[in-house]
């Protein structure tokens, strides 16, 4: 399990987040919801290395670890599929997937290989992966920089707003391929805005308001309207 | 497993869906170039022509080769033919004012290409300036040393009968030309079907046999027919073995290594290369050496072919047919797009079109418009491809 606790960020005058906490156990997609400036991109940037709070710590399995950089959070298996993808597009998906990882002399087979295997184990649909990552479509574009997050075996997913960009069809395929990720054992952080997707695709949704958590719910049993509440801080 | 992903239709006929048009323009420009020039002279396909092109082409086209390195970051590199000049006249006189081994010389001109390399790409790596404005100010200082270096005089001749001036008066004997092309059809062929052999064990797409023989078969008929047209004249030059050996292993470098995927990368997206974990900085400089360092390859081989270097070593035209040829060839401007053999094609049209209009006594003014429209067509080419992809 990994769990971040009291993490406090200041950004000059703006208090990005005031002792935020959250919990992440493997198996399960927490959906982290909040308006605009809410801190959600802050505390997943503590997370995944970015960004080094002010305050605050973060544990797996109980013990305390020290993340200062994003190489500490990848050695730590907190892989992270950030909203701009970070592809490069005239490079085809085996050339995306494993850039910066590969052997001094390319093995073309044995990437193309493990290529396939993995997304054929995500069930992606890529009907040639030799081809440049620009002739794909926005939905297969984030399945590929997903699976790229899973090569180095992760065991903390995050991915900030992965269907902000997508249509209807293709923001199903993301989610079922988010579901798929949990039946792998994995833990899922998602940032979203979409209660849609967020319903569809989490096991608990982790409000923050304002740099602080506004409630945590079970997707299942919460109602729509307790969630809007605790984002927009009416009733409170 | 789902089908879809193993689903791949062979290689031929996916080429037109990528929207990768690759190779077939230039070579459509060649043809091209061949019936026009000719019909209007038939000394154009001669034996002799042909070989003083192969002789022409090696100094222009190692400047392009390492021109390709740096646009393929998507940088430019305006200063590679003061380099050439610079490195050469460098080259000369130590060799002969100061009485170096040839050897010894050749590699201080290409250190020195090295160092100007690592110097531009230190001012655009660490000052971060633009490439274009480090080899702008590169294009006139190296210039303004070569003239400085050369200023008693202006010229210094290289012994005609030395060891650098031999490099383009040596011939390969018609034996060696055919064990040459033999072991490249046989080398080429036989890797590729143990790569296709490797591929099917993968249980990955394959692509069919009749294809890998089409081209071995394509290969053999393309290098036999330029070896017995050469050696109907003096043979194949030293100089185009050379430039090709160049251009087969950069080509290497750039498909099957590290360092070459990652030159494709950044050229292609530097962020998602830093965030990759990929060290942009060491790339982008290790290009700029690698452009320099051929940009004095190719100094050298003009040396050698005029035996002397003068003011006008790596002036005038030499940079300009030089990135026109990386362009012709198919390198992208844009960066992350081209491939080595870009340098082959694209300056055998280049000087396809200045013999041609050599032969026919043309002014050299209608010869830089036509290269021109040729250039403004394969910019076209590369713009419009890149910008919609038939899918
Ligand atoms: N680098 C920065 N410098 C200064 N202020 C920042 C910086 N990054 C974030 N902030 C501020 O911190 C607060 C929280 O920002 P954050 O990006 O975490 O919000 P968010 O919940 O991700 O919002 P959104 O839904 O718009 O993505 C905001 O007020 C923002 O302006
Ligand atoms: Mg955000």
């Amino acid at each position: 399990m990994i769990s971040a606790s009291g993490i406090t960020k200041r950004y000059g005058a703006v208090q990005a987040l005031d002792g935020a906490s959250l919990d992440l156990r493997p198996g399960e997609v927490v959906a982290l919801m909040g308006d605009n400036g809410a801190g959600k991109s802050t505390l997943v940037k503590a997370i995944s290395g970015v960004v080094i709070p002010d305050a605050g710590t973060i544990a797996v399995d109980g013990a305390p670890v020290r993340i200062g950089g994003p190489r500490d959070a990848q050695a730590l298996g907190i892989a992270t599929v950030y909203q701009d993808l970070a592809l490069c597009e005239n490079l085809d998906v085996v050339g995306n997937l494993f850039l910066g990882a590969e052997d001094r002399f390319l093995r073309h087979i044995r990437m193309e290989r493990a290529t396939r295997d993995l997304l054929g184990q995500l069930d992606v649909r890529i009907r040639d992966i030799r081809v440049p990552v620009a002739m794909l479509s926005g939905g297969q574009r984030q399945s590929v920089a997903i699976a790229r997050a899973l090569l180095g075996s992760p065991r903390l997913v995050i991915l900030d707003e992965p269907t902000a960009a997508l249509g209807v069809e293709q923001t199903a395929q993301v989610l079922a391929l988010i579901g798929r990720l949990r039946e792998r054992g994995l833990a899922v952080l998602v940032v979203s805005h979409n209660l849609a997707d967020v319903r569809a695709v989490s096991d608990r949704v982790a409000v923050l308001r304002l740099g602080r958590n506004a409630g945590v719910f079970g997707t299942a049993t919460a109602a729509q309207e307790e969630i809007v509440a605790a984002i927009t801080g009416a009733g409170a | 497993m789902n089908p879809d992903t193993t689903l791949r239709t062979p290689y031929p006929m996916k080429v037109l869906k990528r929207g990768d048009i690759g190779a077939w323009p230039v070579v459509g420009a060649l043809v091209a170039i061949a019936i026009i020039f000719s019909t209007l002279n038939d000394r154009f396909l001669s034996a002799q022509n042909l070989t003083t092109l192969a002789l022409q082409m090696a100094a222009t086209g190692t400047i392009a080769l390492g021109i390709i390195m740096v646009l393929l970051l998507g940088e430019i590199d305006l200063s590679a033919g003061s380099v050439s000049g610079l490195c050469a006249t460098v080259m000369t006189i130590v060799n002969v004012k100061q009485g170096w081994h040839p050897l010894a010389s050749i590699g201080l001109a290409l250190a020195a290409g090295a160092a100007i390399g690592l110097l531009h790409g230190f001012m655009l790596t660490r000052l971060r300036m633009p490439s274009f404005v480090v080899t702008l100010a590169g294009l006139m200082g190296w210039q303004g040393l070569l003239l400085y270096l050369l200023r008693e005089g202006g010229t210094i001749n290289l012994p005609f009968t030395g060891f650098i001036s031999k490099l383009s008066d040596t011939w390969l004997p018609g034996w060696l030309s055919w064990l040459v092309v033999a072991g490249l059809v046989l080398g080429s062929g036989g890797v590729s079907l143990l790569n296709r052999v490797h591929r099917s064990r993968a249980g990955l797409p394959v692509t069919p046999v009749w294809w890998l023989g089409a081209r071995s078969a394509g290969l053999a008929v393309l290098l036999g027919a330029g070896v017995l047209i050469m050696s109907a004249d003096r043979g194949v030059p030293l100089l185009l073995v050379i430039f090709a050996t160049l251009v087969v292993g950069f080509d290497l470098l750039l498909r099957h290594t590290a360092f070459g995927r990652h030159v494709y990368a950044v050229g292609g997206n530097a962020e998602a290369a830093r965030r990759a974990g990929i060290n942009v900085t060491r790339i982008r400089i290790l290009a700029f050496m690698l452009g320099s360092t051929l940009a004095a390859a190719g100094g050298i081989l003009a040396a050698s072919r005029l035996s002397a270097v003068n003011q006008q070593s790596g002036g005038s035209d030499v940079l300009l047919m030089a990135i026109a040829a990386a362009v012709i060839g198919g390198t992208s401007l844009f960066g992350g797009r081209g491939r080595a053999y870009a340098a082959l094609l694209g300056v055998l049209v280049i000087q396809s079109i200045t013999s041609g209009m050599f032969l026919l006594s043309v002014d050299s003014s209608v010869r830089l418009m036509v290269t021109a429209a040729v250039l403004a067509l394969a910019v076209a080419i590369d713009s419009l491809a890149r910008k919609g992809p038939i899918r």
